[in-house]
């Protein structure tokens, strides 16, 4: 149990990153216990990013007792600190909003006044009233977009220092010569100015940037709560035998450090005393028990089970078994390639074709005779009408409602170019335990076994590493108590152990070495086979893989859609192929090293193919990384949440299929999206270039295109959720 | 025309007003956790009279809600 974590800070406020809320009744369940904490003035849970701020009233800093409380609830809480990427894109964000709201309220304002002299022009406004109103709109305006500009000029100076061209540079362009030209034609009396113009613009762009960053700032919150996640501690034995909790980096090899029940393992190393059950899912995929004992050499990652363990540390930090598939992680990350997504390969084209035509349009009216004036002002108008607003709107809104639908189906998305990389995946790579089949093994069937037999056959397991056998003595032991082994038991590779108990010769293992080739198999479930000889006397031991409630209709809803699905596993190919007959699978791969996993990946994709990878384990993970997307279930580990793309709750797999249609129905509203903006490009230029834009149609072609494109994207969340509930599939 | 005289700076003062409250209720985290906002709402812990943390914010000081 963690007592104080690290030093106590001057600061009394900490935030904690809580692991384990399922629903929105955390919030009052978390907040109203915190509530009687005598000592905590201040306990604020923030559902959007999963974060818990507490305030200590002072001297009565108590962490212990406030990690017990959350525990009871049934809650992990660790101690978080906000890294710098993600408090600038917090600062960032705001600053946006911030610029968003000046534009806004200025644009609404000039509006207002750019209306009057409208209807004025098309009536009989007195000159000196709409001059009244132009400078009044100037005075607005000018500083407005002075300070709501800031984003475009900022980059767009940066983007012409490095030679590039992006979209900030026309925008920026567009703004500036909107206003210049306005506060021009102001002052010679001209019945038009552009200052309404000018700030939509600004005004619609800037939302589309805000919607942008407010997926960035969702995206880059989660992955610095997993990251926070991960950062384990340990609580180290002083030489002068009593405990300190140190963070894991702080370890170093030869310390003794005490794993209490229930604890992640944070450094690499063997066991000194003590006996308990390891749970190494995380490490192998393998989702039975352990069973270790002084001197077994155990690994970071690891879960304790019900016992205390002292160990004597051999590796620490960079050098564990989990840091190495860590790295591998890196390496297949920085392999993919960086991603282009459709907005900026649409940007790339788009900005020096509109200067192009801007700059056609003024040489082409000067030479069929127009003053310089006119065809200077067509010009801008041509500039002004082409200002990709509705281009600017048209990915992040659909982001944001994608992103919205997906966590309301229990998805959490981790970058926004997911929804474009999903879509295009022709391929489905799933690993077998824990995401195929529940993380918990019960299913052992030993009621055919005589008591005094079981316990004999238990004893026998304790000889083996083999999966079944340990799934077998676990189910023993949990009965009976702890096992001894059996003397002189030995293994024989690829068949079963072998002991001679009181004269009797006693084995275990597959049902060809104990004499039962013809033994009966259950009907319908995916099962794996044990048996057990005493003498001349044979049992069959069954053990039933319990699959995702939904795992076989998911897997056939898959096929529906034209992907063919691929099992790589980690497992030993009985366990395998049982879950790939029952599943109706073809294509499996059993007893998989990680590296093995990946270069199955990047086989797949060498074939062109685009792959999805479902994953749990951390010997998934480098795969999750090199899949084109990736997505893992919360109950996986979260180095491997880390490398996924998508994390999804609950026992169901059906995320995965409601993952790919919204992400298929968002990609094409996004298409459509990029369509509408480019029609209307196409209606709107030819005007401009003719000289036939006023104010009030730019105005109206503007906001009408891009409240259209924000309400095609709500099109995307509207995906019907195909319930499986109904017709929940056997269980298995 | 008098008339725009005060109806104008009126129309400003409003909008500015607007804004003014928008900036505020950002820079105090009125937007930070929009999805918790929705069911803090539903939380009729005060109502039930057991509202222990109302006291002691004032006794705590330096909290800011």
């Amino acid at each position: 149990m963690p007592q104080s974590h690290a030093a106590p800070l001057p600061n009394l406020r900490r935030e904690w990153v809580i692991e384990g809320i399922r629903s929105p009744a955390a919030q009052q369940e978390i907040e109203r216990v915190l509530a009687l904490m005598p000592q905590l003035c201040y306990a604020r849970l923030n559902l959007s990013n999963r974060r818990l701020t507490t305030e200590w009233a002072e001297g009565g800093q108590d962490n212990a007792a406030l990690l017990a409380a959350l525990q009871a609830l049934g809650y992990r809480a660790v101690p978080f600190t906000q890294n710098e990427a993600e408090a600038a894109q917090m600062r960032r964000t705001q600053w946006l909003l911030r610029c968003l709201a000046v534009a806004g309220f200025a644009a609404m304002n000039v509006m207002l006044l750019s209306v009057s002299v409208w209807s004025g022009n098309a009536t009989e406004i007195a000159p000196e009233t709409r001059d009244l109103f132009h400078w009044l709109s100037a005075l607005i305006a000018l500083p407005a977009a002075g300070f709501a500009g800031q984003p475009f000029f900022y980059a767009a100076i940066a983007a012409l220092r490095e030679r590039e061209m992006t979209m900030d540079v026309p925008i920026s362009l567009g703004v500036l010569l909107a206003l210049g030209m306005s506060v021009y034609e102001t002052a010679i009396h001209a019945p038009h100015a552009y200052f309404d113009s000018a700030l939509m613009l600004l005004f619609f762009l800037l939302l589309g940037r805000v919607l942008d960053h407010v997926m960035r700032l969702r995206t880059r919150s989660l992955a610095a709560n997993l990251a926070a996640l991960r950062a384990p501690f340990a609580s180290r034995l002083r030489p002068d035998g009593g405990l300190e909790e140190v963070p894991a980096e702080a370890l170093q090899p030869g310390d003794v450090m005490l794993v209490s029940a229930g604890e992640r393992l944070a450094a690499d190393g063997h066991v000194r005393d003590g006996r308990s059950e390891m749970d190494e899912s995380v490490l192998t995929g393998e989702s039975l028990r352990r069973l270790v004992g002084v001197g077994d050499a155990v690994y970071a990652g690891m879960l304790n089970g019900a016992g205390q363990l002292r160990i004597t540390i051999a590796q620490t930090g960079g050098k564990t078994l989990l840091a190495e598939i860590e790295g591998l992680i890196e390496k297949a990350l920085a392999v993919r390639s960086r991603y282009v997504q459709l907005a900026d390969r649409i940007a790339r084209i788009y900005a020096p074709v509109v200067h192009v035509a801007a700059a056609l349009t003024a040489t082409g009216w000067i030479l069929v005779g127009a003053s310089v004036h006119d065809a200077v002002i067509i010009a801008i108008a041509v500039l002004i009408i082409t200002c990709p607003c509705a281009l600017a709107l048209a990915a992040p809104a659909v982001q944001v409602v994608v992103s919205g639908a997906l966590f309301r189906r229990g998805l959490l998305m981790r970058s926004g170019d997911v929804i474009e990389r999903m879509a295009e995946v022709d391929t489905v790579v799933f690993d077998k335990t824990g995401t195929l089949t529940i993380p918990e093994q019960k299913g052992l069937d030993l009621g055919a076994l005589p008591d005094a037999m079981q316990l004999l056959a238990g004893r026998l397991a304790l000889a083996s590493r083999h999966p079944l056998a340990r799934a077998l003595r676990a189910a023993v032991e949990t009965r009976m108590g702890l096992l001894l082994p059996l003397d002189g038991a030995c293994e024989i590779t690829g068949a079963g152990v072998e002991a001679v108990y009181e004269g009797v010769a006693v084995r275990l293992g597959s049902l060809a070495f104990c004499g039962l080739e013809k033994a009966e198999r259950p009907q319908g479930n995916p099962v794996s086979v044990l048996a057990f000889r005493y003498g001349t006397q044979a049992w069959p031991i069954f053990m039933t893989q319990t699959l995702r409630p939904d795992a076989a209709a998911v897997v056939a809803d898959l096929k529906a859609m034209g992907l063919p699905v691929v099992i790589l596993s980690g497992d030993h190919s009985e366990a395998v192929s049982a879950v790939a007959v029952h599943l109706g699978i073809s294509q499996w791969h059993a007893g998989l090293s990680p590296v093995e996993k990946l270069t199955h990946l990047q086989a797949l994709r060498a074939q062109g193919h685009r792959v999805l990878m479902v994953g749990d384990g951390i010997n998934d993970a480098p795969a999750l990384a090199s899949a084109s997307v990736s997505i893992s279930p919360a109950s996986g580990a979260d180095v491997t949440q880390a490398a996924a793309d998508l994390v999804f709750m609950g026992d169901r797999l059906q995320p995965v299929i409601e993952a790919l249609r919204l992400c298929r129905k968002g990609r094409r509203v996004m298409f459509e999206n990029f369509m509408l903006a480019l029609v209307y490009n196409l209606l709107a230029v030819p005007l401009a270039v003719a000289g036939m834009v006023t104010p009030l149609i730019a105005a109206a072609a503007m906001s009408g295109s891009s409240v259209l494109v924000a309400v095609n994207a709500l099109r995307a969340g509207r995906v019907q959720e195909q319930g499986h509930e109904k017709q929940t599939r056997e269980p298995v | 025309m008098g008339v725009l005289l005060y109806l104008v700076p009126t129309a400003l003062g409003l909008g500015l007003l607007g804004l003014f409250a928008f900036m505020w209720s950002l820079k105090s985290g009125q937007y930070d956790d929009l999805d918790g906002a929705a069911y803090r709402i539903l939380d009729d812990e005060d109502v039930r009279g057991s509202a222990p943390r109302a006291d002691k914010q004032e006794s705590g000081g330096n909290e800011r809600q």
